[in-house]
C-alpha cells in the first residue's frame, strides 16, 4: 500500500537517507544555570532574569532573538540563508517564539510539545531538510522560569514549600542550525512520540507524568530501528528529574532494557541540586535545548560521545483540565544524533 | 501489551516509591517557630498598644493592621517566600501569609496593567479564603442564632 514510504520504519520512526547536519547550536541561559555545573559550556549567560527588559516575557523573547543572532553567527550564515524557522515554548500562543523572531522575517513553524519541543522542533526540521524543501532550518526552543511559575503555578513571591518531587523550570534558550551538508553530526533518525497518559494528576510530580512516555518512545525507537540500549554511547531525557530517572529505568527494565549505564538526564546534570534547591531536578524547553545545544553538542564534537538519543519529554499540563479533574498526558520524542 | 497494561495499573506505587518524601518532623518545627515567632510578634505589639492606652479590641485591631503591613512590607522586599519556603504552613496560617497571598499575586500581575492586571487577579490566591470564609460565618452565625 505504501510501497514508496521506505523511510517509514515500524510505528513511529523516520529514517534519514541523506542525513541533516548539526552545524551549529547556540545556548544562552539564565543566572541559577550559569552557576550549574554545566556553566562553561553556555554561549551566554544572562545575570539578572529580567535580561534589561520590564517584563519576564520580554526578557524569554530576548533570550529567543539572541540564541537565533547566535546560532547564525556561529553557522557562518546570514539571516537571508535561513529558509525557516521551527520553534516553541511554554507561554499561551508560544507568545516567547513569536516575539522573539518577529523582526527576523524569517517563515516560521510554531510548535508546542510542553517540554518536550527541543526534540520536536528539531524532528520537523531535519524533515524539511533531509525532504529537500530547505538548505537551511533552525530549530529552537526557550523557557523561563518566572513565566513558566506565573502561567502554570503561584505566584514567585507566594510564600510556601515546593515538594521534594518538583523540578525547577531552566531560564534559557537553545537553538540548532541544520544544513542539508556541512561538517557536524547528523540526525539519523527520529521517533515521535505519542500521547501517553498513566493518570498522574500530581503537576508537582512531572518526572512521573512523562517518565512512562518516554520509556514508551525509547522502547519503540529499538523496535523501529532494530538497534538496542548497546548500540548508543549516551541516551539522554529532556527533564525527567531525579524521581523520573527512576521510574524510566524500572519500566525499561522490566521491558528487558538496561540502559542505565549509558543514561543521562539533562534535568538532572543541569543543577546541583542540593547547592541549588531545584529538588527533583531542572525541566522546561529550555533545559533539553540548553543541555543539547551546549554540553552534548560540544562533547560530541571532543569525541566523548559518538551515538546519542536525545529524548526530550513533556507533560502537557493545562491549567484548566487539571482543574477539571483530568490527568496530564505525557509525551516524548527521541532525535538520533551520530557523529 | 499486557505487560503495559500491568505497568499502568501498578504505576501509582511505583511513583510513590521513586518519589521522595518531605521531612514532616524538619518541617513541622520550622512551622512550629516562625508560626509561634509570627503570633509573639502579635503579641508583644498588642502588650505594647495596651500600655499606651488602648482597650483589647483596639489593640487586636490595630495588632491586625500592623502585621497585615508586615507581611505585604515582606512580601515586597522579596523576603517572604523565602521564609515562607522554610516555615510553610508557619507563615502561611498566619495574618501575615494572608497579606502574602494578596501582595504577590498583586505584584505579579501588576504588569498586566491595574486594572485587569493587579486589580482582577489580585484576590487569585486569597479569593476562595474570603468566600468561604464569609459562607461559613454566616453558616456559623445562623446555627448560634438558633442554638445559642
Amino acid at each position: 500500500m505504501c510501497n514508496n514510504l521506505n523511510k517509514h520504519l515500524g510505528k513511529q520512526t523516520i529514517r534519514f537517507d541523506n542525513p541533516p547536519v548539526i552545524i551549529a547550536t547556540s545556548s544562552i541561559v539564565g543566572p541559577r544555570e550559569g552557576e550549574g555545573p554545566l556553566a562553561t559550556y553556555f554561549d551566554t549567560i544572562i545575570e539578572d532574569e529580567l535580561y534589561g527588559e520590564n517584563t519576564w516575557e520580554k526578557a524569554e523573547s530576548k533570550l529567543i532573538e539572541k540564541a537565533l543572532d547566535k546560532v547564525i553567527e556561529k553557522a557562518n550564515k546570514t539571516i537571508d540563508d535561513v529558509k525557516y524557522i521551527v520553534s516553541g515554548d511554554l507561554l499561551n500562543q508560544l507568545s516567547a517564539s513569536t516575539f522573539g523572531i518577529r523582526n527576523f522575517k524569517i517563515p516560521f513553524l510554531g510548535v508546542y510539545g510542553a517540554c518536550s519541543t527541543m526534540a520536536e522542533s528539531l524532528s520537523i526540521a531535519a524533515i524539511i531538510v533531509e525532504g529537500g524543501f530547505a538548505d537551511y532550518v533552525i530549530a529552537c526552543t526557550s523557557s523561563h522560569f518566572c513565566c513558566a511559575e506565573k502561567q502554570f503555578r503561584s505566584p514567585l513571591e507566594l510564600g510556601g514549600q515546593r515538594p521534594l518531587t518538583s523540578t525547577w523550570t531552566v531560564t534559557g534558550s537553545g537553538a540548532i542550525f541544520l544544513a542539508e551538508s556541512g561538517e557536524g553530526p547528523k540526525i539519523t533518525y527520529v521517533t515521535t512520540g505519542k500521547i501517553v497518559d498513566f493518570n498522574i494528576k500530581d503537576a508537582m510530580n512531572m518526572g512521573a507524568v512523562m517518565a512512562p512516555a518516554a520509556a514508551d518512545t525509547i522502547i519503540n525507537h529499538f523496535i523501529d530501528t532494530e538497534r538496542d540500549e548497546n548500540y548508543y554511547d549516551l541516551i539522554i531525557t529532556g527533564d525527567l528529574g531525579k524521581v523520573g530517572k527512576d521510574l524510566v529505568l524500572e519500566i525499561l527494565k522490566q521491558y528487558n532494557y538496561d540502559i542505565s549505564s549509558k543514561y543521562m538526564d539533562c534535568g538532572i546534570e543541569i543543577y546541583e541540586p542540593d547547592k541549588q534547591d531545584t529538588h527533583s531536578g531542572g525541566s522546561g524547553c529550555g533545559c533539553g535545548a540548553v543541555t543539547l545545544a551546549g554540553y552534548i553538542f560540544s562533547e560530541i564534537g571532543k569525541g566523548k560521545w559518538k551515538k546519542v538519543l536525545f529524548v526530550a519529554t513533556g507533560a502537557m499540563l493545562s491549567q484548566v483540565s487539571l482543574q477539571q479533574g483530568e490527568s496530564i498526558p505525557g509525551i516524548a520524542h527521541a532525535v538520533a544524533i551520530e557523529n | 501489551m499486557d505487560k503495559a497494561k500491568q505497568i499502568k495499573q501498578n504505576y501509582k506505587e511505583m511513583v510513590e516509591r521513586a518519589s521522595p518524601s518531605s521531612n514532616m518532623g524538619v518541617n513541622c518545627m520550622w512551622a512550629f517557630f516562625v508560626g509561634g515567632t509570627i503570633c509573639v510578634i502579635g503579641q508583644v505589639i498588642t502588650d505594647v498598644l495596651k500600655t499606651y492606652g488602648y482597650g483589647k479590641d483596639d489593640a487586636a485591631m490595630i495588632t491586625t493592621v500592623i502585621l497585615i503591613f508586615i507581611g505585604a512590607l515582606l512580601t515586597g522586599l522579596n523576603l517572604y517566600d523565602n521564609i515562607g519556603k522554610y516555615a510553610g504552613a508557619g507563615s502561611i496560617v498566619p495574618i501575615t501569609g494572608f497579606s502574602n497571598s494578596v501582595v504577590a499575586p498583586a505584584m505579579e500581575y501588576k504588569k498586566e496593567g491595574y486594572i485587569l492586571g493587579m486589580g482582577a487577579r489580585m484576590f487569585t490566591v486569597a479569593g476562595p479564603v474570603i468566600v468561604y470564609g464569609v459562607i461559613s460565618s454566616v453558616a456559623v452565625g445562623i446555627i448560634y442564632y438558633f442554638f445559642k
